[in-house]
């Protein structure tokens, strides 16, 4: 397939393994993500699924009894080797519940580009539009940007999370079980825009729900006790698995 | 709301009128090539089979991947396992046309009557506006459409008993025509199967805007068994 050779990988993990303390979470990972494509990681619970999304934007460090070994490259480049901030700038991540700022929705999106430095009204104002056109939240909310965000419903919080991923122009968005806490209706709509969003961003998400990989993901990742058993076209995965494990957790006999 | 998913069905739908149009086509020139004996034309229904094969397959590859990936419920599933399955009516009626290709080019050089191929011609028209009708119901939904194109087969089925007779009493007169006359029993057969295929499609329409699978027409009779 010469779709395949001709991607770039924006992520390359060579041999990576982690523990949190003695507990061996990770065991030689090694995957090639290639941009601009959804990449789902399923498996279940305790697999390593959440460990090994936050090992991409650095945000597992944060854990104190934390050891790594192997390599995590970010286009091209070691992430261990790369400025933190500068890594989060272009890695945004969503959370499984909305996490507003308690701000107005203006000041949620505008709080990262502000950060960067950016002072200017008319710019920050396009960066707000641009943003919140592109996580399909500009039509609901525009006659009220200077409400506070909390006042929008889950799937609004969601999506204004999202907005702001994208305010500081990402390349790539890691989605931890993005729409576990959304209503159908909210999850829908999320989908849909991770569909469009995959046009100019690479997209990790992580999910338990096999169906929404199913629907979304271009490729699809199944861990299993910290290790990845299967890592292939989605279509593939779900029609005809190589492995008899991701058959059975994907025909739900276990998980 | 899954404008990813509606834009796939709307491909595997027009994927699905497309293949009908090929087979539609291929009926239609197999016929002119027999009521113009005209071996070349004939020729090409046959080599060109294998393009509305090849469509099948993929319609089918991908109505497999849309039931694996999509979860459809209801009126989705209705419309992804129509498809799949009248695509496999469309390729039979696709054979059916290569059958009768067939026979043009043997009774090619052969005696004929003038006769019998007029009445035949009049069935293959009949039997190519049904399936005209019939895709046309398809893509518009049309219920009652379908059940009245399905009211036409019995008039087929006796068009192709009152041809098999006439031709054997025709061969019986003149042994010289049974070289070329009897491919006139077997195109009336495979034009007679090509209508039996519409209905087959008419009842997937019927199944599709209703949910409810039924049989618009059987031959579970006996008449037309005997030629006395």
């Amino acid at each position: 397939m010469n779709k395949e050779e001709n991607k770039q990988s924006v992520y390359s993990v060579k041999d990576f393994n982690l523990w949190y303390g003695d507990t061996h979470a990770l065991k030689d990972i090694s995957l090639e993500i290639p941009e601009k494509e959804v990449v789902a990681i399923i498996g279940p619970s305790g697999c390593g699924k959440s460990t090994f999304i936050k090992t991409l934007n650095r945000m597992v460090e944060l854990v104190p009894s934390v050891k790594m070994d192997g390599t995590i490259e970010y286009e091209g480049k070691n992430i261990k080797d790369a400025k933190v901030e500068s890594l989060r700038t272009e890695v945004g991540m969503v959370f499984q519940k909305p996490n507003p700022f308690p701000k107005s929705i203006y000041d949620n999106i505008a709080y990262g580009p502000r950060i960067h430095g950016i002072k200017d009204k008319k710019t920050l104002d396009e960066v707000v539009e641009k943003s919140l056109k592109g996580a399909a939240l500009w039509e609901e909310v525009k006659d009220r940007l200077s409400e506070n965000a909390f006042g929008l419903s889950g799937g609004q919080q969601q999506r204004l999370c999202i907005a702001r991923a994208l305010a500081v122009e990402p390349e790539v968005i890691l989605m931890d079980e993005p729409t576990s806490a959304l209503d159908p209706l909210s999850t829908a709509k999320v989908e849909d825009l991770i569909h469009e969003l995959k046009k100019n961003y690479s997209i990790i998400i992580v999910t338990h729900n096999m169906q929404q990989a199913a629907r979304i993901s271009d490729k699809t990742a199944f861990f299993l006790n910290g290790e990845v058993i299967e890592f292939d076209a989605t279509e593939k995965m779900y029609s005809n698995p190589r492995d008899k494990r991701t058959d059975d957790y994907i025909s739900g006999k276990f998980g | 709301m899954r404008k990813a998913f509606e834009e796939e069905l709307s491909n595997l739908h027009e994927q699905f009128y497309q293949m009908g149009l090929m087979v539609s086509e291929s009926i239609y020139q197999s016929v002119k090539a027999f009521t113009s004996h005209d071996k070349e034309t004939a020729e090409k229904v046959v080599n060109n089979d294998h393009h509305i094969n090849e469509q099948q397959v993929m319609i089918e590859t991908k109505s497999i991947e849309l039931i694996a990936l999509q979860q459809p419920v209801t009126s989705n599933l209705r419309r992804i396992v129509t498809i799949m399955k009248a695509c496999a009516d469309l390729e039979r009626m696709g054979d059916h046309a290569v059958n009768v290709a067939k026979a043009t080019i043997r009774v090619k050089g052969n005696k004929k009557d003038l006769a019998i191929e007029n009445d035949l011609a009049l069935m293959a028209e009949k039997v190519k506006k049904m399936v005209e009708r019939s895709l046309t119901a398809f893509i518009e939904t049309d219920i009652e459409e379908a059940r009245q194109i399905a009211l036409k087969d019995e008039e087929i089925d006796q068009m192709a008993f009152d041809i098999h007779k006439h031709t054997l009493d025709e061969m019986k007169k003149d042994p010289d025509l049974v070289l070329g006359a009897t491919n006139y029993i077997l195109v009336a057969g495979n034009l007679e199967r090509i209508s039996d295929y519409v209905t087959n499609l008419c009842e997937w329409i019927v199944y599709l805007e209703s949910g409810k699978i039924t049989e618009l027409n059987t031959h579970n009779t006996l008449d037309n068994t005997s030629f006395k």
